[in-house]
């Protein structure tokens, strides 16, 4: 395991060799790790276009008689809706979901930064012992609580506690990253008449915009994922989002149709792909910001 | 920064009400049903005491006795493993390698994508009778493995799939690597000090926060998991993947059994607890703090 600090350790005359070998084992290393990790990516992308008798017969992601069969058929589900409709719900409860998590999330970061709230270092251990309690032992009475609230079957449960940042995660890493903002310019806004409000929409939010955009996106990437929670609260058809409807999709085409359930599986994962993409630094600084600065 | 008390307490006000709505009273609430006879199709009031039932239950139960055990199976092996890997790649990462950023992005791109359904659905063919994993094996001569069918391999490819998103660790030890400034390298050096030697004196020590972060977040969270099991093998062959979250969903919504699903669920929050309070009470012998001189002093302020 120590290549790394044997190399940086070598002075730099001993030979050159050495050294290209370990740059070598490293990307080899590297390499073979990164194609094996995308290797199951690669070969749900290439099996959407496979037809069905292909797709179990070769290794290779590659489609050798390419089909878009699987779209096609896919996107009609085996349900009298169309697969349209799943992520057209599944889009109903995150666009909520993200907003007001990141508006809750915002207003108690600020107000735990940069006020004297009585009670203020119980409060926020407590936030902190939220991000650490299993979500498992709210989930039943949360359920009765809502179906007592008659919102069984609807999207409220699935977004209105994010309206009250029960996500204590969000709102540790917008605080820890107010923390590292000079104050300054908010002094300077207070002195030029603004009240708190003001100061936190006009002068602090674009400062922490880094944050809320972290924020959003791994809100966003959760609520795709999530399984659970619609599981237990949706129990008509025609309000599935995609988790659920996949999971549907293999319960019912079980036998034949892979390059459908493939087909709407890289549909469902597209959206969270191309975020990746355009936005990564932004997940790289999310998470770093509440360990490593903390 | 200000002292408006009232305007501070107005901002976390959301925080307040969602803590006691949907987090506090759902916790007390989860325990005075764990000692409840509860079920899920009668109205709320039919709930009546029963003691400590639910709890001397569990020990009668074998089928408790095997998710318990399967769990702990499953976090004890996918922890450490996805620690030690998350690290060791992030250490190779670490290196003012050309392309580090293309190679943090990919490693990271599973972690974001490997809860979702979609990605447990690609697990079930992949590991399949004639799926990938299987394919490969033939091409190298191997027999082939009944992976989703046979209990051993089950949960081998359950834990598979969490060591597969090992990428958000790394990115927070790489973080973390990136951090330690190189003079401490150096002078290391000039001390006559090599690789090894470098790697457990040096960068170990002040890795431990990030190492006790990493260490926390993934116990509290490989004690949650659902979907894999649930989507991959729904908790077979013979309750071999039947993790507790798996157990406590079923005793609710397919047995009724809200009070003893409510005392499973105490249960895994008491081991999870347990875990997360030995992690803080060590941590003072094996976490280092560079900063720690100072930060006392800050410390008796505040």
């Amino acid at each position: 395991m120590n290549v790394a600090a044997a190399t940086a350790a070598m002075p730099a005359e001993t030979g050159r060799g050495r050294r290209a070998l370990q740059l070598l084992l490293r990307y080899g290393v590297l390499i073979g790790v990164g194609l094996l990790m995308l290797y199951p990516l690669l070969w749900m992308v290439g099996a959407s276009f496979k037809p069905n008798r292909e797709i179990f017969d070769t290794i290779g992601f590659w489609p050798h008689s390419p089909t878009l069969e699987g779209y096609r058929e896919g996107w009609r589900t085996g349900t009298e809706h169309t697969f349209g409709t799943y992520l057209a719900n599944t889009f109903k409860i995150i666009v909520p979901k993200v907003i007001v998590t990141v508006i809750s999330s915002v207003l108690v970061a600020y107000g735990f930064a940069r006020f004297r709230i009585p009670g203020r270092r119980i409060l926020f251990a407590l936030l902190i012992a939220t991000v650490l309690l299993p979500k498992s032992v709210l989930l039943i009475p949360q359920y009765l609580m809502f179906r007592e609230l008659g919102w069984l079957d609807t999207f409220l449960p699935l977004y209105v506690p994010a309206a009250f940042a029960t996500e204590g995660f969000f709102v540790f890493m917008i605080v820890q990253f107010m923390r590292g903002c000079p104050v300054e310019m908010e002094e300077a806004a207070v002195i030029d008449g603004c009240n708190s409000l003001q100061t936190l929409v006009y002068v602090v939010v674009p400062v922490i915009l880094p944050a809320i955009i972290s924020v959003a996106l791994f809100q966003f990437m959760w609520s795709m994922n999530d399984f659970l929670q619609p599981l237990i609260y949706l129990s008509s058809v025609e309000k599935y989002p995609v988790s659920l409807a996949l999971k549907l999709a293999i319960d019912v085409t079980e036998a034949t149709s892979w390059n459908q359930v493939l087909a709407m599986s890289t549909i469902a994962v597209l959206p969270s792909i191309v975020l990746f993409y355009a936005a990564q630094k932004y997940f790289v600084e999310g998470i770093t910001v509440g360990s490593v600065k903390g | 920064m200000y002292e408006n008390r009232v305007a501070g307490v107005a901002y976390v006000l959301p925080f307040i009400f969602g803590l006691a709505a949907f987090t506090l009273f759902p916790f007390v609430a989860s325990l005075l049903l764990s000692f409840s006879d509860y079920q899920l199709q009668d109205p709320i009031d039919a709930a009546a005491f029963v003691g400590a039932e639910n709890y001397s239950a569990m020990f009668a139960d074998g089928t408790f006795r095997k998710s318990l055990g399967v769990t702990f199976l499953y976090v004890f092996v996918t922890v450490p493993l996805k620690l030690a890997f998350a690290l060791f790649i992030a250490w190779v990462l670490n290196f003012r390698l050309r392309g580090i950023g293309f190679f943090r992005t990919a490693y990271y791109l599973p972690s974001i994508l490997g809860g979702s359904v979609a990605i447990a659905v690609v697990w079930r063919y992949v590991f399949a009778g004639d799926g990938l994993v299987n394919q490969a094996f033939e091409l190298f001569g191997a027999e082939p493995v009944n992976w989703l069918g046979e209990p051993g391999y089950a949960m081998f490819s359950i834990v598979l799939l969490r060591l597969w998103q090992f990428g958000s660790a790394m990115v927070i030890f790489l973080a973390g690597l990136q951090a330690i400034p190189e003079d401490l390298y150096e002078a290391a050096r000039l001390d006559g000090a090599r690789g090894p030697r470098i790697f457990v004196s040096i960068t170990l020590p002040l890795l431990t926060p990030i190492i006790f972060f990493n260490f926390i977040m993934q116990v509290v969270q490989a004690f949650q998991e659902f979907n894999g099991p649930y989507v991959i093998t729904g908790g077979g062959p013979l309750k071999a993947t039947y993790l507790l979250p798996l157990m406590i969903y079923e005793e609710t919504f397919k047995y009724f059994n809200v009070g003893y699903a409510s005392a499973l669920s105490w249960l895994l929050f008491v081991i999870v607890a347990l875990f997360t309070a030995i992690a803080f009470w060590t941590s003072r012998y094996w976490v280092f703090y560079a900063q720690e001189r100072d930060e006392e002093k800050r410390g008796e302020e505040k």
